[in-house]
């Protein structure tokens, strides 16, 4: 290879679209004030949108630049377009929403997209440097998407809270890439793994108390029991619109760099954080599941739901195998559809007099917005795990995974797994039991008073789409791609 | 050669009407949408009907087979009958279009969304009974739930939430720990092919662990004593209908499920624990006669009599042997007739007078000759009666099980008695005495509708009662398959296991 001044550009092609783009509409809102907040949703889901061809064009095995601080494989390319889709959507959201509110700023959509920018980065991360840079790149961009109601007290509580947190977890994470990188010498993940591999003993201390820490600093990103704190009180402030898109797109993003931390640099210690994993995934599928059940704000609820969801996903993980992974990637793209299907759901629920967020809002909606009341029906039914909707399938691939890792042990002793299982699929009964309740109160209670006709099409047609894709998941012309395209994702990582 | 899908057919058939039914618009839609319905299932009931007719009884093999492609990794949509299912199948189709016309008066509100929950649940059984690969037949299985809490849910009476909550969360709590033995399953075979896995042999002890988990879905589906408490809630919570087709044929899927599953699949872990079966159905026989007698409201009493009746049929299977699995078989067919009659009998006084406390009755036999004649009849079908179906398979059990536990048939023996004493009671207190009450005086005897439902399910308990070879000629070859395949498997480990 000759040598040249400037790094390979090409697989980094998609980030700098976004990146100049997001500068490009900076400026017209600038110039033209937040009259031109449409527009520039609009542009910005765009840039979105074609950053996603061009991540969905590039398909091909590993290939590092700059330095080798950023990677793009078939595992990014899977994680960014969750993330692309989860980002443009979620802006197609909020449009409606700022309108009616009177709130229209064109700052918002400009903020999603340098946060989405900042996810791509952590996707790509090969790198400690490149993964902080992206995380807070994304950090950052989320402190200010929560408290973008700057006048409303709950929006900037949320805020507030939810930078205080993020920035221990942040430094937390440093703290521990500082350690790794004292012990181990280098900051780049291939490296690590490699020197790690060829050491003679085990891992230093030093490095497992890192990862360690690493793995807590990304936990918090990801909402994982223990370091779940701030979600329900953060989804509950925020704007509806931003929880919508806090609920998907960072969670896929961060899980997506957790897998890559994990696999690459701590290939070879997978026995000391398939315990931390464990313990995590059975703590967020246990509190989300029972710390929901008494909730009354449906955001709130969503908020556990997505902690015990994230506990669904990492039993993949936990599985520490090629169809762990592959579930745990499948598991995220059906998450997203029933997430952002919900938050659509959750944003149509608007009265003569403004919004209303309580589960008991719903009462009746069977009989007065029978559509979406079955739409709605379906995703909860579909977050619950119930076949044949999507979310069955979503927990089928995890824990089929680790049952068969459980069972593969030549020892037969791996009661850990089975015991994650077990307790996993228990809790998902009881998580049934408040989506039932959602069900129950729209179906089974009288109607009070009317939501207003929802004006929004791009809402009404989420909505429906997602519902139609929860249902027909089942069909092999709908799941055949998304399980072959998670295959060869997993596969990117773990041979 | 491709042959004709008949299965998928017959499954998918009420879907189409589900699909009519939502483009119905306009004047007199409800009217409308229950024609449709009652169409529907009729047509699914005479397409079913070609299985009746074509159905090779010679053969223990599964017929009309279907198989494709589906998720990949050995995981196909395989669907088929052999000859026990197909009983299961007919009596679904069967059932279906009475249980249409169980509501068509006492329905008034949000009629479609009745209709098409019924008619999903008619796919989601039918699947279940066809389904021959494990994921596909939890699918059916699981999913049959949705409709169910619906139905009871939004038509039911009034303690509906906690029944409808209470019969999901059962449930599913007994399906997820067999969702995970068929994951191992899955790994262990690496298929979940249902023909495939019943020759393959799981090693002993992994069977117990198999067992036990397939165990807790079944038995909360049959249901067996001590978790046989969501039924009584959900049936006297349930609108007719909804009791009809829960006794009917959502309790006879645990039973089939034994037979499909536990037996064939794990034969030495369902012989060790046979004893837990016998101590739990002798109890649920006995233990939930009691409980009816007790009892004033009169659905609940018919409830209790179903489990007491499951009690039986889990008994037969765990007989290993042709007559008492025959006449498990036979149990359930006519529990589903007889029950579903029951119930169709409890709801016809309820839709008068809106109670089912049974003090609140009494003397309807002088205003109401025809229908104390019907209620009589399926009494007597109930305890047993030589000439119904009932006594054809509660006789084959306890001859099944003589032969293998004689304290077990004793207990379940006895049960009879304590049967025939609730239900004579019960319709002693009904019909027979004074007609005292004054607003009893005005009620209505049978309407043309009422009668139309009855009379089939009269005309087939007497048949099966009278001439049982008709259905038994089905079941024959592959329940002495079943038989010959468990008793094989248990002697080849006796055989690895002798030194």
């Amino acid at each position: 290879m000759t040598e040249t001044l400037l790094p390979d550009l090409a697989p980094a092609y998609g980030e700098i679209f976004m990146a100049i783009g997001a500068m490009a509409l900076l400026m017209l809102g600038v110039f033209r004030g937040n009259k031109s907040t449409e527009l520039v949703s609009l542009l910005t889901a765009a840039v979105m949108i074609i950053t996603l061809i061009i991540t969905v064009t590039w398909n091909s095995t590993a290939v590092y630049t700059f330095e080798n601080m950023f990677v793009v494989d078939r595992f990014t390319s899977f994680m960014k377009i969750l993330v692309l889709v989860a980002s443009a959507l979620a802006v197609f959201m909020s449009m409606q929403y700022f309108k009616d509110e009177k709130e229209e700023r064109f700052e918002y959509p400009i903020l999603v997209l340098l946060a989405t920018l900042g996810m791509m980065v952590m996707i790509s991360a090969n790198d400690l440097m490149s993964l902080y840079m992206g995380l807070e790149l994304q950090s950052l961009s989320l402190y200010v998407l929560a408290s973008i109601r700057r006048d409303s007290e709950l929006a900037t509580e949320a805020g507030l809270k939810y930078f205080v947190l993020g920035a221990l977890s942040s430094g937390i994470l440093l703290f521990g890439s500082s350690l790794i990188y004292g012990f181990v010498g280098s900051t780049n993940f291939t490296v690590i793994g490699e020197t790690l591999s060829q050491a003679s003993h085990g891992p230093d201390i030093g490095v497992i108390i890192g990862m360690v820490l690493v793995l807590a600093g990304l936990a918090f990103k990801i909402s994982a029991v223990p370091f779940h704190m701030w979600t329900p009180d953060v989804y509950q402030g925020a704007p509806t619109p931003v929880t919508a898109f806090f609920a998907v797109a960072p969670k896929v993003a961060a899980l997506a760099l957790l897998v890559r931390v994990l696999y690459v640099p701590f290939g070879e210690m997978s026995e000391s954080w398939t315990q931390v994993i464990v313990f995590m995934s059975l703590a967020s599928m246990v509190l989300g599941s029972v710390a929901a059940v008494v909730q009354t704000n449906i955001k709130r609820l969503m908020a556990y739901s997505s902690i015990g969801h994230i506990g669904f996903a990492l039993v993949g993980l936990a599985a520490g195998s090629q169809e762990g992974l592959r579930g745990l990637v499948i598991y995220m793209a059906i998450y997203l559809v029933m997430n952002v299907g919900t938050f659509a759901c959750i944003l149509a629920m608007r009265r003569k007099d403004g919004m209303v967020e309580d589960i008991s809002d719903l009462a009746g909606l069977a009989q007065t917005r029978p559509a979406m009341a079955t739409a709605l029906g379906i995703f909860m039914l579909s977050l619950a795990g119930i076949p044949p909707l999507a979310g069955f399938w979503g927990k089928w691939y995890v824990f089929k995974a680790v049952i068969a890792t459980a069972v593969a042990d030549p020892m037969a002793t791996n009661y850990g797994l089975i015991t994650l299982a077990v307790i996993g699929v228990i809790a998902s009964v009881v998580g049934a039991y408040y989506y039932l309740n959602i069900i129950k109160v729209m179906f089974f209670n009288e109607p009070e008073a009317e939501f207003v006709l929802q004006k929004s099409r791009k809402l009404k047609a989420i909505m429906g789409v997602s519902a139609a894709l929860m249902v027909l998941f089942l069909l092999p012309q709908i799941n055949a791609p998304v399980l072959e395209y998670a295959r060869m994702a997993a596969a990117a990582l773990i041979s | 050669m491709e042959h004709f899908p008949i299965l998928s057919i017959i499954t998918f058939l009420p879907l189409i009407g589900v699909f009519f039914i939502l483009m119905i618009k306009g004047e007199n839609a409800d009217q409308r949408a229950k024609h449709v319905a009652l169409f529907t299932t009729v047509f699914t009931f005479i397409v079913s009907l070609i299985l009746w007719f074509t159905f090779d009884k010679t053969t223990a093999d599964f017929q009309f087979v279907e198989k494709a492609a589906w998720l990949g990794d050995n995981i196909n949509y395989h669907m088929g009958v052999d000859g026990i299912s197909i009983l299961f199948v007919m009596l679904t189709t069967f059932i279906m279009p009475i249980v249409i016309l169980t509501g068509w008066i006492s329905v008034k509100s949000r009629v479609k969304e009745y209709l098409i929950a019924f008619l999903i649940l008619e796919t989601l059984m039918i699947g279940v009974f066809c389904a021959l690969d494990l994921v596909l037949f939890y699918l059916f299985f699981e999913g049959g739930l949705i409709p169910m809490f619906l139905i009871i849910g939004v038509w039911g009476g009034k303690n509906r939430v906690y029944a409808s909550y209470k019969l999901f969360l059962y449930t599913l709590l007994g399906s997820v720990l067999m969702l995970l033995a068929m994951m191992y399953m899955y790994f262990q075979a690496g298929t979940t092919d249902i023909p495939t896995l019943m020759a393959y042999d799981f090693a002993i002890d992994a069977q117990t662990w198999l067992f036990l988990a397939f165990f807790a879905s079944f038995a909360v589906k049959v249901p067996m004593w001590p978790v046989h408490t969501w039924l009584p809630d959900a049936h006297v919570q349930a609108p007719t209908a909804g009791s009809v087709i829960l006794a009917g044929v959502l309790l006879k899927m645990g039973g089939y499920g034994f037979l499909r599953f536990s037996l064939p699949m794990f034969p030495v872990a369902s012989v060790d624990l046979a004893w837990l079966i016998y101590t739990l159905s002798v109890i649920a026989i006995i233990y939930t006669s009691l409980v009816a007698l007790m009892q004033d409201d009169m659905k609940k009493m018919i409830a209790y009599s179903s489990v007491a009746h499951m009690g039986f049929v889990t008994l037969g299977i765990f007989a290993f042997n042709v007559q008492g699995i025959e006449g498990a078989i036979m149990v359930m067919l006519a529990h589903g007739l007889v029950a579903s009659a029951l119930f169709l009998c409890v709801g016809v006084i309820y839709d008068r007078l809106h109670t089912r406390e049974i003090d609140r009755y009494g003397g309807l036999v002088n205003i109401m000759p025809r229908y104390a004649l019907v209620f009589m009849f399926f009494t007597m079908a109930a305890v047993g009666l030589p000439g119904t179906g009932n006594f054809v398979g509660e006789l084959l059990v306890l001859i099944g099980l003589f032969k293998v536990n004689i304290w077990a048939a004793f207990f379940a023996a006895t049960g009879l008695v304590l049967g025939a004493a609730y239900m004579l009671w019960l319709y002693r207190k009904v019909v027979f005495g004074e007609l005292v009450k004054p607003d009893l005086k005005a009620m209505l005897d049978l309407s043309k509708r009422e009668i139309l439902i009855f009379a089939p399910l009269i005309f087939f308990t007497i048949w099966m009662g009278v001439y049982p070879s008709t259905f038994m000629d089905f079941m024959h070859v592959s329940v002495e398959n079943l038989v010959t395949n468990h008793q094989a498997a248990l002697s080849a480990v006796a055989e690895t296991m002798a030194p």
